[in-house]
């Protein structure tokens, strides 16, 4: 039996099941479950005149056809806004079926419950609402224009503004060290809109037995919508359980809830009596989900001889959809992540969020941070080209160096903390990525170029994430945790995490997450956070353990605890192997019985003889059973970082762009399965190449989204993504007891900086926009 | 659309991973929806319904086919490999394993039609060019591994199906 611990790239646990065809998705429960379907508006901005359900009534197989008018108040108001905040001054959500007015395509307007998906479609297809089309809100710069509103009592459609500014040591603002600056830029930057676009798409099964509800949901925090359940539904929450099943990918798109079908499939199978299930079509997913990364910047920098940056105003304008939901952390996200790894003199960052007729925007991977590092490191290289300069070493003038930590920036996080740096060595790091991309030896020709781009990202937000181990009398170790999986690879890295802590090997260790049963409180997986949060409240429910298993074995073995280790799951004294019980026998031990139920569990009963007639059989201060519960809950977030460069060749007639070399050096910490890490990078770059080249949401005018579907939204395949080369450094945070920092959102933050860096190498001409089609280049290079 | 469900449905046998299954379709019933939800078969996975992601990836009589463009109606007969086909008695699978060893999945959603896809792929060309390999996935959309591994995974199958020959 192999002991596999942590820093082991150890196999997943996931896999023989994910690669057998046993995984079990959302879909892939429920099969004689109902199935409901929607009746989205295809209008971006419209009054609901009237709504003809009784097309569908005819059709075989129809259960039930629901509008806003059937539903209780609790269920049809509007859904809750997450994550409030005192400059969020005009917050809207959606109702979950449309009252009057809907404001974007795919807002659901009527809710059919059929004997399977084709009934309902059918159903769907017959009902016939009237809408009295109104005039859309569809572009940024439109909707702060403010001429037509998507909100009628949101004023100029302006939903958030904020003003941050931190003055320079010697109290100068941002406006004067910019004036009294040796040189000074200014700029405009845009970037569009992308979405998480997980391969599974949202989905929703729920199960009434008369006291009971059951609902899986393809989510990203289990624990946070059985709460919004239980108060919609008005159950207690004890009779509401979540499961987040197998996820097939979330990016961030999940972790938005309740989700209208969230509450409307378990209402309705309360209802009906029957259980209810939905899962999102690939067009659905499109339209009624969310989208990310849409921002204009308006930068104004000042900077000396050497490139040190004097003074930054960066005003943003941000586009929230038709609605606010997830509040405001993606632009407070762009707005304080956007210093990277620099000292910057004085910086004053400005949003205003504004509402479009279009899908919602709420946290896709990265979560504002790609915006943000694309503004810094564009401004980076416009103040090297403007002094003459190589780029890395304006963006080396500027770097915080390692004896300045802890380093705090002066603003607030999206946790309402500092935003203070805990650790790190930017500087050790330029030298890496310069060393592993051969930065001083590049040879550049017409249509080739290099790039690079720098970033710091905050991550293992809190507030909290528990752990619950418990060891049982068969010697298995069972962990929990409340916060779910999309393919992160939790099973195997939770496991190495507790099999090191107990001294277990790993093999008797599973891990359960995301299910309600079996641990209840919990954040969820967002924001780089699960391996910080989660890892660490689990190797402290460890500790716990630990620490009565050696009590009870002390008692057992006649010995101190303080004289007694685990090793391979046996306690013993240290040093002397002999005198050994296993943790098998302590579980036993631990749990004084009554009755038996097999030879070693007659062990802890009464007349075994074991314990003192003298004392309580489970002592003042103790519990029955082997186990234990640990939470962790940090002051503030962890801060990682990475370098990233990349060679990219463009065509000369073409203008196509082709990636051909990238480099990451990343550092997260401390590594618990460099495997995964370097997996969850991989996947990040490739999802940043999409962003950078290839992937944006084109609406229309009339609020029409032109590409939604896979053939028109072009996500990149293998023949779009090149080899990856990593380099890791390991700066362990101090303000865990692991060391760790996040991972899961590493990967792209950077990628449409470091493209961008690399094409206007190649090509000589400013790259101000992301994404970059061959036709822009094209178009760019003529008007150059 | 009313014609779809009016008419009578039709009894089909497919042979899936060697056993004739009997299902009554309607005609307009996809063949990833017969194989997940009339057969129990879930390890196919439907990721935009319209035959551009690959993960309702299938072999039928070997080839591999979109199962969401696929009616099950017109594969009457036919046999057809799913990922719950391609372990052997042994255990799983060359490519399945080499997926594993690689850390060529994440979610594990798109993964079913790689594996078949790749099957294919390693059946014409059983020590596959890069180019090949990318060309050969390159149907297949992934959304968490950035493709490298699964690249890699597949010149791993293949040496692994060459020592096992």
């Amino acid at each position: 039996m192999s002991t596999r611990l942590f820093g082991e790239p150890m196999p997943r646990r996931e896999d023989p099941r994910l690669l057998t065809g046993q995984g079990r998705y959302l879909d892939d429960l429920g099969p004689g479950a109902l199935a409901a379907a929607f009746v989205r508006s295809p209008h971006a901005h419209a009054r609901i005149r009237d709504i003809d359900v009784s097309g569908a009534l005819d059709v075989d197989g129809l259960v039930a056809v629901y509008t806003w008018e059937d539903l209780p108040e609790r269920i049809g108001r509007p859904l809750p806004l997450l994550i409030p905040h005192p400059a969020l001054t005009h917050g809207r959500t959606a109702r979950p079926l449309a009252r009057d007015v809907v404001r974007h395509v795919g807002e659901p307007v009527v809710m059919v419950v059929a004997e399977d998906r084709y009934l309902a479609e059918d159903a769907c297809a017959l009902i016939e609402v009237d809408y009295e089309v109104l005039e859309p809100v569809a572009g940024l710069e439109e909707a702060a224009r403010g001429d037509r509103l998507v909100h009628a009592d949101v004023p100029g459609n302006v939903g958030a503004h904020l003003v941050q500014e931190v003055p320079s040591a010697g109290g100068r603002s941002a406006a004067d060290a910019i004036a009294a600056a040796p040189h000074t830029l200014s700029f405009r930057l845009d970037i569009e809109r992308s979405a998480s676009m997980p391969l599974e798409g949202r989905g929703v099964y729920a199960r009434w037995d008369g006291a009971d509800l059951r609902v899986y949901s393809s989510t990203q925090t289990s624990t946070s919508v059985r709460m919004a359940i239980a108060a919609a539904l008005e159950l207690p929450l004890p009779h509401v359980e979540v499961i987040a099943p197998d996820v097939g990918g979330g990016f961030g798109v999940k972790i938005v809830h309740p989700w209208p079908e969230e509450l409307l499939v378990p209402w309705a199978a309360m209802l009906l009596g029957r259980e209810v299930k939905w899962a999102e079509d690939r067009r659905e997913h499109f339209v009624a989900a969310a989208h990310e990364r849409g921002q204009v910047h308006r930068v104004r920098v000042g900077f000396d001889d050497e490139g040190r940056v004097l003074g930054l105003d960066v005003s943003i304008l941000h586009d929230h959809g038709a609605y606010t939901p997830y509040g405001i952390i993606v632009p407070i996200v762009t707005s304080t992540q956007l210093l990277g790894p620099y000292r910057i003199g004085a910086y004053r960052v400005e949003f205003t969020a504004v509402y479009t007729n279009t899908v919602q925007v709420t946290p896709y991977r990265g979560a504002g941070r790609p915006q943000g590092v694309f503004c810094m490191e564009r401004t980076m290289d416009k103040i090297a080209r403007h002094l003459g300069k190589d780029r890395t070493e304006v963006r080396a003038a500027n770097l915080i160096r390692p004896e300045e930590f802890p380093y705090d920036q002066g603003l607030t996080f999206q946790d309402g903390r500092p935003l203070v740096y805990d650790s790190g060595d930017y500087p050790e790091m330029l030298r890496m990525i310069k060393e592993l991309i051969g930065w001083d030896s590049f040879e550049r020709a017409p249509g080739r170029g290099i790039g690079i781009g720098c970033y710091v990202e905050g991550t293992g937000v809190g507030p909290y994430e528990g752990g619950h181990v418990q060891i049982t009398s068969d010697g298995r170790v069972h962990v929990s945790t409340g916060l779910t999986s999309q393919g992160q690879g939790h099973e195997t890295a939770f496991a190495q995490i507790a099999a090191t802590e107990l001294g277990v090997p790993v093999e008797r260790v599973s891990v359960v997450t995301g299910d309600t049963r079996r641990f209840g409180y919990a954040v969820g997986t967002f924001a780089s956070r699960a391996a910080v949060m989660s890892g660490n409240a689990i190797a402290l429910a460890c500790a716990e353990v630990r620490a009565k298993a050696l009590r009870v074995a002390a008692a057992a073995l006649e010995a101190d605890p303080a004289d007694l280790t685990v090793t391979d799951g046996l306690v013993h004294v240290v040093g002397a192997p002999s005198a050994s019980i296993p943790l098998a026998t302590v579980a036993v031990l631990a749990n004084p019985l009554r009755y038996a139920f097999d030879e070693e569990t007659a062990r802890a009963t009464q007349f075994a003889g074991a314990a003192s007639p003298d004392r309580p059989p489970v002592e003042p201060g103790e519990e029955p059973g082997l186990e234990g519960r640990g939470y962790y809950s940090p002051i503030r977030s962890t801060f990682a970082a990475g370098m990233h460069a990349a060679v990219v060749e463009t065509d000369p007639e073409t203008a196509e762009i082709k990636v051909v070399r990238y480099a990451v050096v990343h550092d997260c910490g401390r590594l618990i399965n460099p495997m995964i890490v370097e997996g969850q990078i991989h996947g990040g770059v490739a999802q940043g190449i999409g962003g950078a080249l290839y992937e944006r949401m084109a609406y229309d005018g009339d609020g029409q989204l032109l590409n939604a579907s896979f053939m028109d939204f072009l996500m990149p395949y293998a023949t779009e993504i090149p080899p990856i080369e990593t380099g890791h450094l390991e700066t362990p945070s101090p303000l865990n007891p692991l060391g760790i920092k996040g991972a899961g959102e590493a990967g792209v933050i950077p990628v449409s900086a470091v493209i961008a860096s690399a094409v206007e190498d190649a090509e000589g001409i400013s790259i101000d926009r992301m994404p970059l089609s061959p036709s822009d280049l094209f178009h760019l290079r003529e008007g150059a | 659309m009313t014609d779809g469900r009016a008419a009578s449905p039709h009894e089909i046998t497919l042979v899936v991973n060697g056993v004739a299954r009997r299902a009554r379709v309607p005609g307009r019933r996809l063949l990833s929806d017969c194989l997940r939800h009339d057969l129990g078969l879930t390890g196919t996975h439907v990721g935009c319904e319209h035959g551009v992601c690959g993960c309702c990836t299938v072999l039928l009589d070997g080839e591999p086919v979109r199962s969401c463009l696929t009616l099950a109606v017109t594969v009457d007969g036919r046999d057809i490999t799913t990922v719950e086909g391609l372990a052997g008695p042994g255990g799983l699978s060359p490519v399945q394993r080499a997926f594993a060893e690689c850390h060529a999945l994440q979610c594990g959603f798109c993964t079913p039609g790689f594996l078949c896809t790749v099957t294919a792929l390693l059946r014409e060309h059983p020590t596959p060019t890069d180019e090949q390999v990318t060309e050969g996935i390159s149907g297949n959309l992934c959304r968490c591994t950035g493709y490298r591994n699964i690249v890699k995974a597949v010149h791993r199958a293949a040496e692994l199906m060459a020592e096992e020959s």
